[in-house]
């Protein structure tokens, strides 16, 4: 099946009294890895599941390749779920595991009975139903493990078994909730490089419901990042890393997160921080307190600039993290990222100076959404 | 070889320290079985073993001599016509009472299931049965079944049929009996079924419906019963074993008139109403062996099956 869009209109879900769900549209391509990711509790499971037709909105309406489809059931929608329990069924085989959405859709309702259902079914839907079931569990490279239990398994090849059951069928789009959560960290990084690999191959339509930001930026083609019921942005990795559209999108992407400060915008539209004017402008109508947005590979070691104690430093490898508070307010908590290499130059004190390109740096206003700025003339000289 | 010997001492050495340290814990073992294994004999083995002996004497109670009489006793039960009849009565009132205990229990467990609200309430309702005494039971049973002032045969009259004497009519009387047993398990079965029901993960009802699982045939066929495996395993044979101890019914509604004598009945009536110690002991053996060839030929079978 060629792969399908989703459209979201207008989806609403409330559970008692809480909304968790306020108003969303949402439109995913054809072929599209997009990924929903936000904290616990914002939403993006029930969104899933009411993808998926376990859920039913309260208002709006899902459509699958233009088709209204929010009041069909979840078993006519031609969608697969990967759930972050796998949800293999126990009693059977991994064979009878990844047979089992094409039974139920090949088979009738005599063949699929236990006992008279060999009598019932054709030999030749029996063979097609192998043949499909052994492409699936080669492709994810589990045709060793057919014959096993989900019980005598690993959890990465539960995982995988979970997959083949998904894809086994060429579903309208593949629908993920937090699939590789119960994975540990190698694992994790490892399924991360298979699924984008997976995706490229069949260039089907992936919704990948994550908490995950790593897992999110690593793999999408878009990201729907979630607070509160809402969709905060909707744009490639790049797009909410470089500019993150709200505070919120700034603080949940990229790692370490990013670095806040308070600024003041200036009747003239200067940014002051700590009394000091930052070359950059921002629009008269904003006013009043703001916050500063500096990303940590942004700030570099300066011999003049803000004054930093540093209290820790984290050894990553490539990069090192030096954590340190700012001496014009000691509450205050930066982090910069160097290059193993980079000298630290502290002085005796422990104290460094850093300053960044204005460029870089991102700003928001008091109701948290992005402010643009510009660099002012003093920046240029 | 001198080094290998010198490697020899000290490996025996610790050998020999290894075994007393063995034994110790073997002892030490034997004490914290101990009392576990003194109650089983006291409670189980010991009654069983003097069982055997009575069986192979004709000893009859308050009788001041006994003679040992070899399997006679086994041998008179299988031409004992009453004996055979209670046999078959129980075997009939056992398929009656296990796949209706078993199949409507589930059936009704899983009305009950879905209910939100009125669920306290069917449980409640379909669970009174098992806390009532079953004699007492039985003696409303009587009344309800009475064929001329019984309210079953009144909506059997208003109908316009003829009314049915559930408790005289030979025919009638077993499966009549088997009846009240099925009422009587129906609400342990069914308390089972919804322990068993609420530990069925939500997800696999979720992926069942994804993979196509439409119909909730499929669902149950899919997801449902094979989930419910150690269940029903478990509920198949405590309803067996229920199901052939079958006895207050029996002594309180017929007294074993018109051939309706059950296996317990007959094993009372030798043992307590005519003193036949030897000839009861060599029944209740009998009784054993068909409680324990049953409950384990359907725990090995089925435990294949149902096993994941």
């Amino acid at each position: 099946m060629t792969p399908q869009s989703l459209d979201l209109t207008g989806i609403g879900k409330g559970f008692g009294a809480d909304d968790v769900l306020k108003t969303i549209d949402l439109s995913v391509r054809p072929g599209e890895f997009l990924s929903l990711v936000g904290m616990s509790g914002c939403g993006k499971s029930t969104l899933l599941r009411i993808i998926a037709g376990l859920e039913r909105p309260d208002r709006g309406q899902v459509s699958i390749g233009g088709t209204d489809v929010t009041e069909t059931d979840p078993s006519d929608r031609n969608l697969a779920m990967v759930f972050q329990s796998y949800a293999l069924y126990p009693h059977m085989s991994v064979r009878q595991n990844i047979a089992t959405p094409l039974r139920m859709r090949r088979l009738s309702l005599g063949a699929r009975m236990p006992l008279i259902g060999r009598m019932m079914s054709s030999a030749n839907a029996l063979q097609e139903i192998e043949a499909s079931v052994m492409q699936a569990a080669e492709t994810l490279q589990i045709a060793h493990l057919l014959d096993r239990k989900p019980a005598q398994l690993s959890g990465g090849q539960r995982q995988r078994v979970a997959l083949a059951r998904a894809l086994v069928r060429s579903p309208a789009a593949f629908l993920m909730d937090e699939p590789l959560s119960n994975l540990d960290a190698k694992l994790r990084a490892h399924m991360r490089d298979e699924l984008a690999a997976l995706h490229r191959r069949l260039g089907a339509t992936f919704i990948y419901v994550t908490h995950d930001q790593v897992e999110a930026m690593t793999m999408s083609d878009r990201i729907a990042l979630m607070s509160e019921g809402r969709i905060e942005q909707l744009g490639t990795p790049d797009e909410l890393y470089g500019q993150p559209a709200t505070l919120t999108v700034a603080r949940f992407i990229g790692t370490p997160s990013i670095n806040l400060l308070p600024v003041e915008i200036g009747a003239e539209g200067v940014v002051r921080l700590f009394g000091q004017d930052l070359p950059i402008a921002a629009p008269v109508r904003h006013a009043g307190p703001a916050t500063l947005g500096l990303r940590a590979e942004d700030l570099t070691i300066t011999s003049e600039g803000l004054p930093l104690r540093v209290f820790r430093t984290e050894m990553h490898g490539a990069d090192r993290f030096v954590h340190g508070h700012l001496l014009a307010d000691e509450t205050q908590h930066l982090t910069l990222r160097l290059s193993a290499g980079e000298q630290l130059a502290a002085d005796a004190d422990g104290i460094i100076h850093i300053s960044f390109a204005a460029g870089r740096a991102h700003l928001f206003g008091a109701d948290e959404a992005r402010i643009a700025t510009s660099l002012t003339e003093r920046a240029a000289a | 070889m001198t080094v290998a010997l010198d490697m020899d001492v000290p490996a025996d050495v610790t050998r020999t320290r290894r075994s007393t340290t063995e034994r110790r814990m073997m002892w030490r073992a034997f004490l914290f079985v101990a009392p576990a294994c003194l109650l089983l004999a006291a409670i189980y083995i010991i009654p069983i073993l003097v069982l055997a002996v009575f069986s192979v004497t004709d000893y009859q109670l308050g009788a001041l001599s006994t003679r040992f009489i070899g399997f006679d006793n086994f041998t008179h039960a299988f031409s004992d016509a009453v004996f055979l009849r209670s046999l078959k009565n129980t075997v009939i009132y056992a398929v009656i009472v296990i796949p209706l205990g078993v199949f409507l229990a589930l059936g009704v467990a899983l009305l009950v299931y879905n209910r939100k609200r009125s669920r306290a309430f069917w449980e409640a309702a379909y669970f009174l049965p098992v806390t009532a005494t079953l004699v007492a039971m039985a003696t409303v049973w009587q009344f309800l079944l009475h064929p001329s002032i019984g309210p079953v045969n009144a909506a059997i009259k208003w109908f316009g049929f003829e009314p049915v004497s559930f408790l005289s009519n030979p025919v009638l009387l077993i499966p009549t009996m088997a009846m009240i047993g099925v009422w009587q398990v129906l609400g342990f079965n069914m308390v089972l079924f919804l322990a068993g029901l609420t530990a069925i993960p939500k997800d696999l009802y979720e992926a069942a419906r994804l993979d196509g699982a439409k119909s909730p045939i499929d669902r149950f066929l899919t997801v449902t019963w094979p989930m419910l495996g150690p269940t029903t395993l478990f509920v198949v044979v405590t309803t067996s074993i229920s199901a052939f101890k079958v006895f207050e019914t029996v002594a309180v509604l017929t007294k074993g008139r018109f051939g309706s004598e059950t296996l317990l009945f007959d094993l009372y009536l030798e043992g307590f109403e005519y003193s036949n110690t030897g000839y009861a002991a060599a029944l209740t053996l009998i009784f054993l062996v068909i409680i324990l060839i049953l409950s384990i030929g359907q725990t090995v079978h089925l435990d294949r099956k149902v096993h994941y």
